[in-house]
């Protein structure tokens, strides 16, 4: 169905755009006879990702942890045409298959994260790299962070290094609507449309609570929660109407079209299920409210990210199955950031609620497993056990679900891309290093091999006195 | 009169005796950080001192008995670069007291030398106990801003009185060299430093012609008069002066001063201190590394790597690991728990997370190692204390065992169970 031009033609991409083998040829050199099927017109900056080169090999002897549920001690995991093909105890692979020994390390899905500002407030952090925040007006649903965002961002590759394989980018939270989130591949690019994942739906940013209100408090506001959510609702009344306008007009086909409007279509795209909501709350009775406001309109709140308060409301977060985006102890920097507990993800996922260790920061991102663990740790001491099968889940699956992309990614299944990473030994302790790391099969990071470290063009030449670092 | 000794007279003198209690920590993996790792050993302790380290010590038949047996007794960790004690929320500014701002604003000099933290200290913080009961007993407390911050202080995490905190103040002098403190230089590098010197020879000149200065027959100071007191130590060499810069010719230039002025440097931060880490150990300079850092953030830390630390020990630097942090200052386990994934060896991380910053900040004669005569700040962990999956079992603080209770474990247990009861539970 594709009743109005707004429309977001979210299976068609998908279908047409699913990481196939590429043949084999150069990184970062798309070829032109994978192009995929004609571009919907609503999609207007496709993903031009392809995966990179990629042979067939096998994982083993390594404590696999599928996020499947399963922890398989000397496990096997089989890559062919970039795709998981079996994972087990022992599976029947191929001849000449290229054959990784892991005995004594572990084998998981690539690390998701859903909060990342990564090429939107680029390293170094300088003002001319701020492009986060459209802090112009409270409410710029319009904008989208693919046009913020910077491919040679050095943050990308240490995200790599940490097992990071996919990454929500997400605007700013100073405006109460921040723009769409894109979702990236962790590959190297000359451009944004070479990252973006294939089939994943947008997201849109919102934010409550003290960001907003200290922006635009003397700015002509809102300067305080109520005035948040009056804007907030005013928006929504107005994508209502219009994407009511649009169907009279697809039913009718008298007059003139509406006018096409960036800021309503993102709305609407939510308002149809097709984009998906990202709201940075910390405080539980705001999300409450925020709850309370999306049945007023009829959408979903996909995950409430930060959520520093959210076991105080876990058993409405499950009500709705919304996911909650969370660090593991984060806190002190604000008022609606006091009441913090290092519990918060272990009772949040206790309540049935999908947990997801989340960054909001280009070195956080690099050690989100370190994160997890502090949180099982915390959840440990008043016995709430979570077992690494289960823990990898807030790393991988989990994230993969509120973004929408866990039919492709997230968990060592067949038929899933084959996003893989090797560790050093369990994920969980501090000691462990991510050794290799795959997206779609191909080895993009290998901490053995100077020559499977990408590096941006920015770290090119940076000191011309030094031998190298 | 001087007043910062006097300050410093004053806490330190006014320090109470811990409670005349007897602990004996038995069974566990001793970890002095001085010696060898002591299986079985026991650490006793007596009116808030260790009386004694050992494998087979006599046991005084009055002495509370904490069974370690499996697990790992340590010395308490000690953060070197916090201002835990002087904030409670860091968006609300009227709780934030580890700044001056506007210093001197007619002509913004920039120098608050003569601001000690020690009296905006709240021994009833409710930030102080998140970290406590994750096995940091001791912290450096620091001024932060402008171009020379202030005075820092040395603290134990315990107590109702700052009296009863503070270990030794000030502990050291903070200041800046970095891209943060630019203006204190009319926004120019070689401007930032040209006015460290011209603020070091007016305490240099004031501290000669001060019965002169007294009878208003000098020449005008380009910082008050509290400000050129609070230097002398600095400029005799007895008080370190803490120095923020991150790129390799700014920490250059920050040994260069020092050798000007015969100064006794700290470098804190020091991105890119390994590249210039021959110098340091010349000049045996120690820095305070944030591990968890390996981004070119800014033009001053394009060189940051993980490796930093270990670097730096390799060179022969004396380093101490810091999480910079106040809210989340728990986490310096895991930056010396990264620091090892990186390449320093385990006994050096340990240290520089207790005996290191000890030794850096002038107390290790008390604190920093588990040693007869020193203060009782020990912890015991079920494991290893560097890893995240461990969970501390006891902290003693001064001899003194703290509940392992924060506002944060309060909260925790108060939504252990959602039910409407939870506002009449405490």
């Amino acid at each position: 169905m594709n009743r109005a031009p707004y429309a977001l033609v979210l299976a068609a991409v998908a279908a047409c755009s699913q990481a196939q083998a590429r043949p084999a040829n150069r990184p970062g050199t798309p070829s032109p006879q994978a192009a995929p099927a004609p571009r919907p017109p609503a999609n207007p900056f496709p993903s031009t990702y392809r995966p990179f080169p990629s042979t067939p090999t096998l994982i083993r002897g390594g404590t696999v942890l599928t996020a499947a549920g399963q922890e398989i001690r000397n496990g096997q995991v089989l890559i062919v045409d970039g795709k998981i093909a079996a994972v087990g105890a022992t599976v029947d692979a191929p001849a000449g298959v290229t054959v990784i020994d892991a005995i004594g390390r572990w084998v998981t899905p690539g690390v998701i994260d859903d909060h990342s500002h990564l090429g939107v407030y680029a390293s170094p952090g300088v003002q001319a790299h701020s492009d986060g925040n459209e802090a112009t007006q409270p409410n710029t649903a319009e904008v989208w962070a693919e046009h913020s965002v910077w491919p040679q961002d050095p943050g990308f590759v240490r995200a790599l290094e940490g097992g990071v394989t996919t990454m929500q980018i997400l605007p700013g939270s100073a405006n109460l609507f921040g723009g769409r989130s894109v979702v990236l591949k962790n590959v190297p690019s000359r451009t944004v449309q070479g990252m973006k994942f294939p089939g994943a739906p947008y997201g849109l940013k919102m934010a409550c609570g003290e960001n907003p209100k200290r922006v635009y408090g003397q700015r002509g506001g809102p300067s305080t929660r109520m005035g948040e959510m009056a804007a907030d609702r005013q928006a929504w009344i107005r994508a209502v109407a219009y994407r009511d306008r649009w169907a009279r007009w697809d039913r009718d086909h008298t007059g003139n079209p509406p006018e096409r409007d960036l800021e309503l279509e993102t709305l609407v795209g939510v308002l149809n299920g097709e984009i998906l909501v990202h709201n940075h709350c910390y405080r539980a009775d705001e999300m409450a409210q925020m709850i309370d406001m999306s049945h007023e309109f009829g959408y979903r709140i996909r995950s409430f990210h930060h959520g520093v308060e959210a076991y105080k409301v876990r058993d409405l977060l499950a009500r709705d199955s919304i996911s909650g985006s969370l660090w593991a102890d984060w806190w002190g920097f604000k008022m609606e950031a006091l009441d913090f507990t290092r519990a918060n993800l272990a009772l949040v996922h206790e309540a049935g609620v999908r947990a997801i260790v989340h960054s909001d920061d280009p070195t956080g991102i690099q050690k989100l497993n370190q994160e997890a663990a502090k949180a099982m740790e915390a959840g440990r001491e008043i016995g709430i056990v979570i077992p690494d099968s289960t823990a990898i889940r807030w790393l991988t699956a989990n994230p993969a679900w509120a973004l929408g992309i866990d039919r492709w990614v997230g968990t060592l299944e067949p038929g899933k891309n084959a996003d893989v990473v090797i560790w050093s030994g369990n994920p969980f302790s501090v000691y462990t290093r991510a050794d290799q790391v795959f997206i779609d099969g191909a080895l993009m990071f290998d901490r053995f091999n100077p020559n499977r470290r990408p590096r941006t063009d920015f770290e090119v030449g940076l000191f011309p006195a030094e031998a190298g670092r | 009169m001087n007043r910062s000794h006097s300050l410093a007279a004053a806490l330190l003198l006014a320090a109470a005796p811990a409670a005349a209690q007897t602990i004996a920590i038995t069974g566990g993996t001793v970890y002095p950080v001085t010696g060898a790792p002591i299986r079985g050993g026991t650490v006793l302790i007596r009116d808030g001192k260790i009386a004694a380290v050992g494998a087979n010590l006599a046991i005084p038949a009055d002495a509370r008995r904490i069974d370690a047996t499996g697990k790992w007794v340590t010395p308490g960790l000690f953060e070197s670069s916090t201002n835990m004690g002087l904030v409670e929320v860091e968006a609300v500014r009227e709780t934030d007291d580890f700044e001056i701002r506007d210093v001197n604003p007619e002509n913004g000099d920039q120098v608050a030398a003569a601001f000690n933290v020690a009296d905006g200290l709240n021994p009833r913080s409710m930030v102080i106990p998140v970290s406590r009961i994750a096995g940091v007993t001791t912290a450096v407390s620091r001024p932060a801003g402008g171009l020379i911050s202030g005075q820092a202080v040395a603290i134990d995490l315990a107590g109702n009185r700052v009296e009863e905190m503070v270990i030794a103040s000030p502990v050291a002098m903070f200041a800046n060299l970095s891209e943060g403190s630019r203006a204190a230089g009319g926004n120019a590098r070689g401007g930032q430093s040209m006015r460290l010197r011209e603020v070091l020879e007016d305490a240099r000149a004031w501290a000669r012609n001060r019965q002169a200065f007294e009878r208003g027959e000098t020449r005008d100071f380009s910082v008050s008069r509290l400000d050129l007191e609070a230097l002398q130590p600095v400029l005799a060499g007895r008080e370190p002066l803490a120095v923020e810069a991150h790129r390799a010719s700014d920490i250059q230039t920050v040994l260069r001063i020092g050798r000007e002025y015969n100064l006794k440097l700290i470098i804190v931060g020091g991105t890119e201190a390994w590249m210039v880490a021959s110098d340091l150990a010349q000049a045996r300079v120690a820095v305070l590394v944030k591990v968890l850092n390996n981004l070119p953030g800014s033009f001053e830390s394009l060189g940051a790597t993980y490796e930093n630390a270990a670097r730096l020990r390799r060179a022969g630097v004396q380093v101490a690991i810091t999480s910079g942090e106040t809210f989340k200052a728990y986490n310096i386990r895991q930056e010396a728990g990264n620091a090892v994934a990186y390449g320093l060896p385990w006994d050096e991380a340990f240290r520089a997370i207790t005996l290191a910053p000890a030794q850096i900040f002038g107390v290790a004669d008390r604190y920093g190692s588990l040693e007869p005569g020193k203060v009782a700040d020990v912890v015991v962990w079920d494991g290893d204390p560097l890893e995240l999956l461990t969970r501390v079992n006891t902290v003693i603080i001064r001899g003194r065992e703290i509940p392992l209770v924060s506002r944060e474990t309060q909260l925790r247990d108060r939504y252990r169970r959602l039910d409407d009861n939870r506002a009449y539970r405490p």
